[in-house]
């Protein structure tokens, strides 16, 4: 059995047939995963600097030169290496006294705080299957973005307390711009909220729930919503990234809902992570440090703030070493520009934007394929790997050390 | 998909019954379910009815790549969440410590699987809509996020 590193879902039960050196069979994988893991075989990166091939060692040696004689080194990525790795990270940061921080910082990092701080009560998918009558996908398309999901844990399979699933005993509920897939498969209980106006859907559940009436969308469905909210024994809210862009500061208002709901019955929030692991560095930065991201280590001190996000550090930075992540593509571009400007060093299996632009290239072995280790699921709960297959590539720590070595 | 509507607008519709139906409506949910072929119908051999038999041929091409039961899959549209999988009464009947709980099946006794990222049928005979006693199940229909499984 292989885990799929595709999504935050860590699907365990994965079954592969390697022939001639590519899969030729992969059982129980979803498309997303088979199109992750055949990704493999393309465009695989090669030791750079500058743009020519040099030996694995030579690419190492630069980038410790890099680091060592930067002044504000930047370190990014993180939500696509284990566990093992991302402690690796954080050591070397701390020693380096660079900034540090990772994806969440731009996407789920505000609701991870909630749920890790406590501020909001959580639970773990195995919960959900065995328990949740009824599942809230707010700002969220699992159908596309975590494709097993409704299947493993939401809303399809029979757990401890659901043996009448879907037919009987579990509601899906999905708010969002737009008829999302998921939501067709909520038949009537999708909420359709306008680009930005989640904050006025919140409030107008709240007036429901406490007997008023309410003075955003439609009366009737609002009551509806209202009423199936009541009557659940188990409820799961899984917020995802058009939850975040659209209440943003008002966060605190998912809060409320959430404090409201479990004074009537049992709600749980579990945010919609994409990335396999970026949990797990927000656990582990948390664990260190009392923030999950965004952290400066300069000069012995640890600093907390907007001014360490990626977005304000790519620009003050000497130097950037990216780890499994490719910001250039993803982040604006204002960013992306003054990262491609720094001494790039990137760490990545595969090609990408940020690896054509830096001026260091090391190539790693994939997660799950090539390498094992420890993940956290989207829930929190530890997933150990196994590689499924031996590569002479070094995986994201081994990388890692031989640099912490050099310098 | 196609309706037996369409396919009776295009039949000669002369009621000779040479097809041993009492109506051209009924011979059209015969070739629906595929029970009965085009050539069936000798009037429609007739040339003057070239055009219609030709867009009756093109009509029912879709039907030809359906299951026994009338299951086509579109490869193209799945995203392989299994969905159909998991929901599918036989499936969890076959295998209760997986499918039934969300995991993928391991054994060869069930009707849907995922492999390489898209869903696959096998075991056709096992579906609850084949056979004299079928009942009309559509738990992988409904399930399916991206309408790429249907029945005909
Ligand atoms: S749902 Fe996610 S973890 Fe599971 S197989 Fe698909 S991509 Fe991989």
């Amino acid at each position: 059995m292989v885990v799929c590193t595709g999504c935050s879902l860590l699907c365990e039960d994965i079954e592969l047939v390697l022939k001639d050196g590519t899969i030729s069979q992969a059982k129980n994988l979803c498309r997303k995963g088979h199109a992750h893991f055949q990704a493999l075989f393309i465009e695989r990166t090669r030791p750079m600097i500058d743009g020519r091939e040099v030996s694995l060692d030579q690419a190492i040696s630069k980038a410790a030169e890099i680091l060592k004689s930067a002044k504000s080194p930047l370190f990014y990525g993180w939500s696509n290496s284990t566990l093992e790795a991302q402690a690796a990270g954080i050591d070397l940061a701390r020693r380096l006294g660079a900034t540090i921080d990772d994806t969440s910082s731009f996407c789920q990092g505000i609701l991870m705080e909630l749920v890790l701080t406590g501020k909001v009560p959580t639970c773990t998918l195995d919960d959900v299957r065995n328990f949740a009558d009824t599942s809230v996908f707010w700002g969220a398309d699992p159908s596309n973005s975590h494709p097993r999901h409704l299947s493993r844990f939401a809303y399809y399979p029979r757990g401890e307390k659901r043996q009448k699933s879907y037919e009987e005993e579990r509601i899906c509920i999905a708010v969002d711009v737009r008829k999302s897939a998921t939501a067709r498969l909520c038949s009537n209980y999708y909420f359709r909220v306008p680009p930005g106006q989640d904050a006025e859907f919140i409030e107008s559940i709240l007036a429901v729930l406490d007997g008023k009436i309410p003075r955003f969308g439609d009366k009737k469905r609002m009551i509806e919503l209202g009423t199936v909210l009541r009557k659940t024994e188990y409820g799961v809210i899984f917020p995802g990234l058009g939850m975040v862009y659209s209440l943003q500061e008002k966060m605190d208002l998912l809060v409320r809902l959430v404090a409201k709901l479990n004074e009537i019955t049992t709600f749980m929030v579990l945010p919609m992570v994409d990335h396999y692991n970026m949990r797990g560095f927000n656990q582990l930065l948390l664990d260190e440090t009392g923030f999950i991201n965004r952290v400066s280590f300069q000069g012995g001190t640890t600093v907390h703030g907007p001014e360490q996000s990626v977005m304000a550090a790519a620009k003050s930075c000497d130097a950037a070493l990216v780890i499994g992540s490719d910001p250039l593509s993803a982040l604006p571009f204002g960013t992306a520009r003054a990262l491609a400007k720094t001494s790039l060093i990137a760490i990545d299996p595969r090609r990408s934007l940020t690896t054509d632009a830096a001026k260091v290239v090391i190539p790693s072995a994939m997660y799950g394929l090539e390498a094992g280790g420890t993940s956290l699921r989207l829930d929190g709960v530890k997933i150990e790997f196994e590689p499924f297959f031996k590569s002479e590539l070094l995986s994201d720590e081994q990388i890692l050390a031989k640099i912490k070595e050099a310098i | 998909m196609v309706s037996a509507m369409e396919i009776y607008q295009l039949l000669p519709r002369e009621a000779c019954k040479e097809c041993g139906y009492t109506s051209c409506m009924a011979l059209a949910v015969a070739l629906l379910n595929r029970e009965k072929k085009l050539e069936d119908c000798p009037s429609l051999l007739n040339p003057k009815y070239l055009e219609k038999f030709k867009k009756l041929k093109e009509l029912l091409a879709p039907l030809e790549k359906a299951s026994e039961t009338g299951l086509i899959i579109h490869p193209e549209k799945c995203f392989g969440c299994g969905n159909c999988v998991v929901a599918c009464p036989v499936n969890v009947a076959a295998e209760p410590t997986r499918c039934a709980v969300g995991l993928g099946p391991q054994g060869d006794r069930v009707i849907l699987a995922v492999e390489d990222g898209v869903v696959k049928c096998m075991n056709i005979k096992e579906c609850k809509r084949f056979g004299p006693n079928r009942v009309l199940c559509n738990a992988c229909t409904v399930t399916c996020p991206s309408q790429a499984i249907e029945f005909v």
